[in-house]
């Protein structure tokens, strides 16, 4: 080996390795932000492109051939000795082995979804043109190809004849349309009148509780009946208009056979989607691409959570960080300007104030304790008491909610905003509020008029910090409201048009709940990845939306400050 | 002011009046108050609200510590007690409504009374032989109720008490009667007709267990099991009577009980000796040898709920408790001292287990009466309650009542308040032996499916599980952080920082929640399958840097002096990810040549526990999710360094490196120490990376390739199935507290620091 020059070890004495070392942390650091957004974005966009439906066989070492049918998921490298721990038996000079996970579907009929298979005895892939998967309502996807449609029992369309496709789309578009009204019957029309009746049931429970009795009750009660009644009337009509519908929906069937010749029958109303995916042309892929994005983001879930879409959990996340944005600016602010304006300054505010500040280091999940105990069971149960006695013992805000998850979380962000509002208005040069006073403004003059519009900047990023940590917060609302299959949304038609007692969805928590809570992992993967992706993403919209607004302000009052 | 012109405008004079500028004035002068008073209370109620999480959290666990109360609130003779000297009250019980009382007397009669003021509810009494004489009682634990009487012709009868509810109109009306599990006629223990003078009783998986000595000092066990015909539906009860080993010579019995599994039968005895009899075996039963209690002669002798521990008693008012512990090379139990707690002054006279845990109240002949807990080794209350000896003791299963009887058949009725003895600073910090084990441990778990079920809820696994968490992310974040700061702050050109700054610190706005998916969704099965990859990425990847160092110093200056000094960074990217790449790819090679295929399995034969979701996995990911915390404050830090500093350094001539070690770091070092407080507040504090990325198991160690559970996900994980105001739901409101303070205190350390750094470069 050559002898260190004196150019070598004067490049190790300069320090020179040193500040590579540093680079690298710097060159990792961007690496990995950049490889995780990467692979989030790569996972949760490409779960919502149609798949091949590939076909192929495998014979085991008994000599037994098995069909598999399905999506190829991913494959991997293992060392054979990890497979022989498995209990496959490999050759022994085999010392690595590509194993491939298909998605078999076909839930109902063999019980298996997701099946790992060895490469070894596997025969060549093939994508047969007549191959589809449906998606179906319940039991997840179905593999393997159609064979004929029935319409009651009458054979309509067999695959050799050469409308089958039309007739399938034609009837399957009338079945979704089916499922849709019944839908809507149920949501609006049924949810609407069982709203009503328990309206009239609290409202009696509460004139008892007023003391109403004797002739005045029993003249109440009268009109209840008739009340009752009507509503009731009212539910024959629309539960009538829904069995028909529902009559009118059953009535298509789809004959199909898995790969391995097995017959089954499947309702039109029970499919969600048929895809034929290895006739599909790429431009007809990416309308599909689209159109499964679009129902992901406007549906609701199906499969305890796992397939589906997620608008709920948006749409809660959304009206939550709205309801604690409405509470938490305005205190925050005022808190602040407080602090820096009024409060006598001193040791007491010194300690006060760097215990505002940590407040925003505390754990999140003692907030979520602290809404639990406090809020939840505390403010709530009082509430109840004094307000929804009709109800009790179920109770209607002494319970996780919307209100408490919203002010849980304004409490947790209090301190961002407070924070970032005392520092834009310490940055207002003391000349201007000079200025102001000496013209002879007040006090409250110069604060409403003068400095705060001149600190909105700063209390607007506060809020957008705050913002963006509610959003992406789970371990608090986990104990204070949020759920992972909400019944309703918390804004409907219904009076008071926002239930702020109402347990909602979150992206966030859905994220934990599919990922972790779900019986079937493997299936809601693709999901939690297109859920992720679309956390971040809104977390993201959120931020650069206030932050237009931020730098639009902060255009406007620029010439005010120079 | 626009209001003072629209109003000149219509005034014939340009200038507002006097009156109007008064009013003017006044209304300014209201709204400035307005504006000050309602500023000043919002900020008020803001701070306030603030500071009360801190008092909630102590109001809420407050109860924890405070110790047990009892208050006499009756205190009466009832007539049916007042009886003649030789029908005693020999046993008391209380239903869980806390309204009806039972006394159970040496006659055989049971009355029932209303607890208030005694009227009678009802009387009953137990039928014997005509020619048959009282001479012991025993009880089974409280929640089976059984009761055994045993006679002076070596019959018993066994009863219990039953409790029927009804509502009519709405309101809780309860029937007691006494049921008879064995039959209502006597059953002959002893065939030889000789006095039972002490008896125990105890129902098991195998049937009625009834332990007896005779007046010859013959020690009895008889096996009740009753079965039902399939064909007729009768019942038949079958009765096995079988003869123990006899005591010691010259020692005679004091006290004696059977445990629920039906495994072992205890005798105390006069000479202060525990005896224990092997009964699983009924045909064999063995005698171990005796165990001696100190501390006076054993006036009392229960087992506690559960049957796994024994509580004593003795004259000089000693109060201990005893477990069985298995021997785990033999498989033999012995009883063995776990723990003693505060006496009494007299001697006991009675010892009574609570129901459903592991508290019992104890009482001395001088009218004392001491409440206990096991689990926790608390003495819940110790104070008289009168100057007459206690004799019985009635304890309602819910706790919250009790009766109390003296020996002049006066009854006591206390309220007690005794709603959370299971905890104690040494219950939470320290090493508890808990039934059922050999040693003393910390263990967490607090809640099981069982009834009999003792909580373990010792903090020290969360707590060394939180520590062990944030420490894996403090080791992966603080050279990460910190380096990259310093190469940020000090050789990085303004244009990239430009870049790079904000897109580390937008990684602090990431959901945790996203971090935690992927922790335990895909990084934990990779490194799992990839576990040779990542040490050989440890170990490459800073070689890698330094050798391209060297690399580009060698190369021609032609290009080297193409790309401008502060864009190390950027040269790197490329061959760290492609080592990144090697060592993925090369991984199966690796495990097969070093590892004979599997390294998971290697360190499974090396006798390392590995688990899928470990803390390799928490420190990485929590590690990540630190780094901007620790890098914005780190950067900043160092950024703000004076440049007169640095400049002055580099022109007496040492490197850029050398600047940094010698001025920079000195400088900024308070500030990058604080930087690391943060960043550990944070890591303690975090919730869902660690509920999603380890197993939750309580473990107590620092291997890196177990999980842990942390006092946050376990808060997570538990309090939404736990019931309100229960001494569970205190304690996970104890930890958030314990949290709160431990992170309160790292960020007002690091807080102070970084304000005292500021100072310091102002002067500068």
């Amino acid at each position: 080996m050559k002898k260190l020059t004196s150019k070598d070890s004067s490049w190790f004495s300069s320090g020179s390795p040193w500040i590579w070392l540093n680079g690298g942390a710097v060159a990792l650091c961007m690496i990995m932000v950049i490889g995780l957004l990467g692979l989030i974005s790569v996972r949760g966009f490409g779960h919502f492109w149609p798949a091949d439906i590939l076909q192929t066989s495998i014979v085991d070492r008994s000599g037994q051939t098995h069909i598999i049918m399905g999506e190829a998921v991913r494959d991997e490298v293992i060392p054979a000795a990890v497979a022989r721990d498995g209990g496959y038996e490999i050759e022994p000079d085999v010392e690595l082995i590509t194993r491939h996970l298909f998605r078999m579907g076909n839930r109902d009929i063999s019980g298996r979804d997701f099946v790992w298979y060895l490469d070894i005895g596997m025969k060549p892939w093939d994508y047969p043109i007549d191959a589809v998967s449906i998606e179906r309502r319940e039991w997840g996807n179905f593999y393997g190809y159609p064979v004929a449609i029935k319409e009651g029992d009458t054979l309509v369309s067999e695959l050799t004849s050469a409308d089958f496709w039309d007739q399938l789309n034609q009837r399957l578009s009338r079945a979704l349309d089916l499922h849709a009204q019944i839908h809507r019957i149920e949501k609006v029309d049924i949810g609407r009148i069982n709203k009503r009746m328990d309206d009239l049931r609290l409202d009696r429970r509460r004139l008892e509780l007023d003391g109403v009795s004797g002739a005045a009750l029993a003249s109440a009660d009268v009109e209840f009946a008739e009340r009752r009644a009507a509503l009731e009337a009212e539910y024959a009509i629309v539960k009538k208009m829904r069995d028909d519908i529902l009559g009118q929906a059953t009535r298509d069937k789809l004959l199909v056979r898995t790969a391995d010749g097995k017959e089954a029958v499947i309702a039109f109303d029970h499919i969600v989607r048929v895809t034929r995916s290895n006739a599909m042309s790429p431009a007809q892929k990416l309308g599909q691409y689209f159109e499964r994005v679009w129902e992901f983001l406007s549906d609701e879930p199906r499969e305890a959570n796992t397939e589906g879409g997620i608008f709920p959990a948006i749409f809660g996340t959304i009206t939550m960080v709205i309801v604690m944005s409405i509470m938490v600016t305005p205190l925050g602010i005022l808190a602040a300007i407080y602090l820096r304006e009024y409060a006598k300054q001193g040791t007491m505010l010194k300690i006060i104030r760097i215990s505002v500040y940590n407040l925003a280091g505390v754990p999140s999940i003692v907030y979520g304790v602290f809404g639990l105990g406090f809020f939840v069971y505390i403010l709530g149960g009082n509430i109840d008491q004094l307000f929804y006695p009709e109800s009790l013992p179920a109770p209607t805000f002494g319970t996780p909610g919307l209100f408490w998850a919203s002010l849980t979380l304004a409490l947790l962000t209090l301190p961002i905003v407070i924070v970032s509002t005392e520092e834009g208005l310490s940055r207002i040069p003391s000349t201007i509020r000079q200025g102001s006073l000496a013209l002879g403004a007040t006090k409250a003059e110069t604060l409403w008029k003068v400095v705060v519009p001149l600190a909105t900047p700063a209390m607007m990023t506060g809020l957008i910090l705050a913002i963006a940590r509610a959003a992406g917060e789970v371990a608090p609302l986990m104990l204070v409201g949020v759920v992972k299959l909400a019944p309703a949304l918390p804004i409907d038609g219904n009076y008071p048009y926002l239930h702020l007692d109402q347990k909602i969805m979150h992206l966030g928590f859905h994220i934990y709940d599919v990922g972790f809570q779900s019986p079937n992992v493997e299936a809601a993967r693709p999901l939690v990845y297109a859920t992720s992706l679309t956390l971040i993403l809104l977390i993201i919209a959120l931020n650069i939306t206030a932050i237009k607004i931020r730098n639009d302000l902060r255009e406007k009052y620029r010439s005010a400050s120079d | 002011m626009s209001e003072p012109i629209a109003m000149a405008k219509q005034a014939p004079s340009l200038m507002p009046t006097t009156e109007q500028r008064s009013r003017l004035r006044r209304i300014r002068k209201f709204n400035d108050g307005l504006s000050r008073y309602g500023v000043m209370s919002a900020g008020l109620a803001v701070v306030f609200s603030l500071g009360l999480i801190f008092f909630y959290l102590f109001s809420e666990i407050a109860p924890l510590f405070r110790g047990a109360s009892i208050e006499i609130v009756e205190t009466y003779t009832p007539a049916q007690l007042n009886q003649v000297e030789s029908d005693a009250i020999e046993y008391l019980t209380l239903e869980r409504y806390e309204e009806i009382g039972a006394s159970f007397k040496r006659s055989g009669a049971v009355n029932f009374f209303n607890v208030v003021d005694g009227t009678k509810v009802l009387d009953v009494s137990i039928s014997r032989a005509a020619d048959a004489d009282f001479t012991s009682l025993a009880t089974s634990t409280p929640d089976h109720g059984l009761v055994a009487y045993g006679y002076n012709n070596g019959q018993v009868s066994v009863t219990k008490v039953n409790y029927a509810l009804s509502y009519p109109q709405d309101k809780r009306h309860i029937t007691p009667s006494l049921v008879f599990p064995l039959g209502e006629t006597p059953l002959q223990l002893d065939s030889s007709g000789a006095a039972l003078t002490h008896l125990a009783i105890q129902e098991t998986a195998n049937g009625i267990l009834i332990g007896a000595v005779t007046a010859d000092q013959r020690l009895l066990l008889a096996v009740y099991s009753s079965s039902e015909n399939m064909i007729t539906g009768e019942v038949s009860l079958s009765q096995e009577v079988f003869t123990l080993p006899p005591l010691p010579q010259g020692s005679s019995p004091v006290a004696m009980q059977i445990d629920e599994v039906a495994q072992h039968l205890i005798v105390a005895t006069d000479k202060s000796q525990l005896l224990l009899y092997k009964i699983v075996d009924p045909t064999a039963i063995t005698r171990m040898d005796p165990v001696a209690v100190s501390g006076g002669k054993i006036t009392a002798m229960e087992f506690l709920v559960g049957t796994a521990s024994l509580v004593i008693g003795t004259d000089k008012g000693e109060v201990s408790q005893w477990f069985l512990v298995r021997n785990n090379e033999s498989n033999i139990y012995h009883i063995t001292f776990v723990r003693a707690f505060d006496a009494l002054e007299g001697a006991i006279t009675r010892l009574t287990p609570e129901h459903a845990r592991r508290g019992f109240w104890a009482s001395d002949d001088k009218g004392n009466i001491g409440i206990y807990y096991g689990t926790s080794e608390r003495t819940l209350f110790l104070d008289s309650v009168g100057d007459k000896p206690i004799k019985q003791i009635a304890i309602s299963p819910i706790h919250n009542r009790s009766l109390l009887l003296d020996d002049t058949n006066q009854l006591l009725v206390a309220d007690v308040w005794n709603k959370h003895p299971e905890v104690s600073f040494s219950s939470l910090w320290q090493k508890v032996w808990y039934e059922g084990r050999d040693a003393p441990e910390y263990i967490w778990q607090a809640s099981s499916g069982s009834d009999n079920f003792e909580p373990k809820m010792s903090f020290v696994p969360l707590s060394i599980g939180t520590l062990k968490a944030a420490f894996f992310a403090i080791l992966f974040a603080v050279p990460l952080g910190v380096m990259g700061a310093i190469y940020t702050a000090y050789f990085m050109t303004p244009k990239l920082r430009g870049i790079v700054k904000p897109s580390i610190e937008i990684m602090a706005a990431l959901p945790t929640v996203i971090l935690g998916f992927l922790a335990g969704l895909w990084l934990a099965p990779f490194i799992e399958n990839h576990l040779p990859a990542i040490f050989s990425i440890l170990i490459l990847l800073p070689v890698i840097m330094l050798i391209t160092g060297y690399l580009w110093s060698r190369f021609p200056d032609s290009v080297r002096n193409r790309v401008p000094e502060g864009w190390e960074a950027v040269i790197l990217v490329l061959p760290i990810i492609l080592t990144v790449w090697a060592c993925v790819a090369a991984s199966p090679f690796t495990e097969i040549w070093l590892f004979d295929g599997s390294m998971r399995q290697w360190f499974t034969e090396n006798g390392i526990d590995y688990s899928q979701r470990n803390a390799l996995v928490v420190g990485i990911v929590m590690g990540f999710a630190v780094i901007p915390t620790i890098f914005s404050i780190a950067e900043d830090a160092v950024f703000s360094v004076p440049r007169h500093l640095t400049q002055g350094s580099l022109a007496l001539g040492a490197t850029r490196w050398q600047t940094v070690v010698g001025v920079v770091l000195p400088t900024a070092s308070p500030g990058i120490f604080s930087a690391v407080m943060m960043g550990f507040g944070r890591a303690v504090g975090e919730t869902m990376i660690v509920l999603m990325a380890t197993g939750n198991s309580p473990v107590v160690n620092f291997n890196i390739f177990e999980g842990m559970r942390t006092l946050s996900a376990n808060i997570a994980v538990e309090l939404p199935e736990t019931a309100v105001a229960s001494t569970h739901f205190r304690v996970l409101f104890l930890a958030a507290l314990v949290l709160l303070a431990l992170t309160f205190v790292v960020n007002t350390i690091a807080e102070v620091i970084r304000q005292r750094l500021r100072q310091r470069y102002s002067n500068l």
